[in-house]
């Protein structure tokens, strides 16, 4: 089969790095060479934050690059839309509706773009907008947006449920565990 | 078992598979989690050095000691390192002498974007370079047998997408091993000029003995393509993306050994194609030594260049002319560059800085990003430890009027890496300067690892604290005083003061990480919209968790730790 592509992206300190763990534990566990790429260090700190997940018969290249992306997970509008150009003809961009105001934003040298989820579905995207923040909260804590949305990427991905639950079991403290499965559950129904 | 590892954790596992005992490195993006993981396994001792040249030189101890030993860095590491590393090339190794240098093409997150082979080559020592996560583990473990079989270190060349990329592992037993016998063997190990001179002639002889290893090494591979159109000669992360833009069109020589390099290997293959290119990340070494070794019909930084990564894109467009198709929006997308957090320690300080508008001699932590906006208080950021002597240097040049409105801003660990050195010369050779030592108790940048001066080693077990307060006396200063950048009312005070006084100063800026798990954050302070005139006052902070909404600020509950110190800012008592 051919390679496959998925980027997930937000902003340092948004959960981005368990996100891609889950689900390279996921396709590992179906059999598929995967690959999974991160960058650590100073864009951890509030900056851009990028994780390529690329899985297939083998992987060579662990980097994903512009038009090569089959999904984009976004824990964060703006840098779905940032992101938009990684993305596939045809390919599917799901997004938190959360907004993040980024430096340059909030000191006023520049704005937030307005309207995006209209934007990004009018520049031809597969366009899923969640609003994760929400559903994470009703989970029990803000910062399991990334595993709601890891749901909403279980829910149009065929594989078998039990992998999913152990891979949450495998990446997450036992004293989350509850509140995490409670958050994948709200984002595969969202 | 297989499991997905990162190359680091692979690295690792690579230490403790091949009876490796001691390991000695001073954490660096992306070389610091082969450290994290090997202090996981119970049989190897581990620690942090203060800096990389003590790493380098304990780990030296333990092999001379008849230990399997390793040390691992970053890239600009390796230059603290180098005065061990050229000498250790003579005296060669008693047990297995590994060593881990991490480039950052790219630069995901460095000052600079050297190419660590330089170091390889001339200091004469043997280099090895994995592309994924399985050949990290198996190149370490042939490393060790190679290190003593030729009697070198080895160095192992990572790089930001082999450290930081996990793919497929399989575990394996570690093997064990008994520590080997020492003896005492002056000739070998007293780098004396008599002796030196020996072992110089014995390190020339090694190089051949391992330049005829590399042409017959599994570690460099051939693949030939029955379609291929071209050749190409890659090594490191830059082969999988050959693999991945060429496929079949093109035959490749893999080189896995990067010093020294094979000749008759490479003349062989060039001469089945009419082109070769050479695919290298940074500098172009290996294309150079194929024009050394008589082989002309190669290209490579003509087309490729000396900077930054070589993706599948760009070969795919420079080689085939290929280039995809993608969909952008219109608008313009605000730039998300990395901040220091809500509650840093920093920030209170910087704006401090900021405020009374001095000169700031910078340093390499997570407070070089006061240099970016809004606070833009760093006038020059070079190499660990060079905040305090370039100070001292700059104050030197200028005289009196500079001593009383410059600083050195330095964090705990960088202190102690490289940092007390400048501040002896300042005691020593009289400048009046001003150090502040921020003391977040933490090595904050690289992810939080323990440092001399935190009371817990790499284990986390307890350890011996350095006294700052203690050792800036003993070297010298007499003004020492610690402040909490939380006050900032406090904190601009003791800076006016010390920039006051006739004699050098150090001020201690001491407040835990807010993203320690031990710190306890107070509740998330409010704005009262109907007090708030939107004067802006808090923006100036640049603090990720306050942003204006409607004329008035606002402040994110899930970003703000409640450290106080916009309340302090705001001059109308709107923040509560």
């Amino acid at each position: 089969m051919e390679t496959k592509s998925i980027m997930i992206v937000g902003v340092g300190g948004q959960g981005s790095l368990l996100a891609s763990r889950l689900l390279g534990n996921v396709l590992l566990a179906q059999g598929y060479d995967v690959k999974v790429s991160e960058v650590h260090g100073m864009s951890q700190r509030g900056g851009s934050v990028v994780t390529y997940v690329k899985y297939g018969e083998k992987v060579y290249s662990p980097v994903i690059e512009k038009g090569e992306a089959d999904a984009v997970i976004s824990f964060e509008l703006l840098e779905a839309a940032r992101c938009l150009p990684y993305l596939k003809k045809g390919g599917h961009l799901i997004t938190s509706t959360q907004k993040i105001a980024p430096m340059p934003v909030i000191t006023g040298a520049a704005e937030y773009p307005e309207n995006l989820v209209e934007k990004l579905e009018a520049a031809g995207a597969e366009l899923v907008a969640v609003d994760a923040l929400s559903l994470a909260e009703q989970a029990g804590s803000p910062k399991a947006s990334n595993v709601v949305l890891m749901g909403v990427l279980a829910s149009r991905m065929n594989f078998p449920e039990e992998l999913w639950q152990k891979a949450i079991e495998e990446c997450v403290p036992p004293k989350f565990l509850e509140l995490n499965k409670k958050a994948f559950e709200l984002g595969k129904n969202a | 078992m297989k499991k997905l590892m990162l190359g680091n954790e692979a690295f690792a596992r690579g230490l403790y598979e091949a009876g490796c005992r001691v390991v000695s490195s001073y954490p660096g993006t992306p070389s610091t989690e082969i450290t994290e993981e090997v202090a996981k396994y119970e049989e190897i001792y581990a620690e942090w050095a203060p800096n990389e040249k003590v790493a380098m030189e304990t780990a030296l101890g333990a092999s001379i000691a008849g230990a399997r030993a390793f040390c691992g860095m970053k890239h600009v590491g390796l230059n603290v390192a180098a005065d061990p590393l050229y000498t250790a090339a003579y005296t060669g190794v008693n047990a297995g002498l590994v060593i881990a240098v991490a480039d950052d093409q790219g630069m995901h997150s460095s000052q600079n974007e050297q190419d660590s082979r330089h170091h390889a080559i001339a200091a004469k020592v043997p280099m090895l370079e994995p592309s994924d996560s399985g050949e990290c583990k198996d190149f370490v473990k042939l490393a060790f047998e190679l290190s003593e079989q030729f009697d070198a270190p080895f160095i192992v060349r990572m790089s930001t997408r082999v450290a930081h990329s996990q793919s497929i592992v399989e575990k394996l037993d570690r093997q064990e091993l008994p520590l080997k016998e020492y003896t005492k063997n002056p000739q070998k190990y007293v780098m004396m000029p008599a002796y030196a001179k020996g072992r110089h002639v014995f390190v020339e002889e090694r190089t051949k003995k391992l330049v005829e290893y590399a042409e017959t090494s599994p570690l460099n591979r051939t693949e030939i393509s029955d379609k291929a159109e071209f050749g190409v000669i890659t090594n490191g992360a830059a082969y999988q993306y050959v693999k991945e833009a060429l496929g079949e069109r093109a035959s490749v020589l893999k080189l896995g050994m990067v010093n020294p390099l094979p000749v008759k290997l490479i003349q062989d293959f060039a001469a089945r194609y009419e082109k070769i290119y050479v695919i290298e990340e940074l500098d172009g070494i290996i294309e150079e030594h194929c024009r050394n070794i008589g082989v002309n019909n190669v290209e490579g930084k003509s087309v490729f260049g000396y900077i930054g990564e070589l993706p599948q894109s760009v070969i795919a467009e420079k080689l085939l002319g290929e280039k995809k198709e993608f969909a952008a929006l219109e608008d313009n997308i605000p730039v998300r560059p990395p901040v220091m957090c809500a509650g840093c320690p920093h920030r209170g300080l910087f704006y401090c800085l900021k405020k009374l508008g001095v000169t700031v001699s910078g340093d390499i932590g997570c407070y070089t990003l006061g240099a970016a906006a809004p606070l833009n208080a760093m006038d020059t950021t070079i190499c660990m430890g060079a905040s305090i002597s370039g100070l001292h240097g700059f104050n030197k040049a200028r005289g009196a009027e500079a001593e009383h409105s410059s600083v050195a801003v330095i964090g705990d660990s960088t202190f102690m890496h490289s940092g007390m050195t400048g501040l002896v010369n300042i005691a020593y050779n009289n400048s009046n300067s001003t150090v502040i030592i921020l003391d977040n108790s933490i090595t904050g940048m690289t992810g939080h690892q323990q440092n001399p001066t935190t009371g817990k080693n790499l284990k986390g077990d307890p350890a011996a604290a350095v006294n700052l307060e203690e050792l800036c006396k003993a070297i010298g200063i007499k003004r020492v005083r610690v402040v909490d950048p939380y006050k900032l009312a406090e904190t601009e005070a003791a800076i006016k003061e010390e920039l006051a006084a006739d004699e050098a100063s150090v001020i201690i800026s001491r407040r835990p990480c807010a993203l320690l798990k031990y710190v306890k954050h107070n509740a998330p302070v409010v704005v009262d919209s109907d007090k708030c005139v939107g004067c802006k006052m808090c923006m100036k902070l640049g603090c990720p968790a306050i942003s204006m909404k409607d004329g008035k600020a606002v402040i994110d509950h899930t970003q703000c730790v409640g450290c106080g110190i916009c309340q302090e800012m705001c001059k109308i008592g709107a923040i509560k």
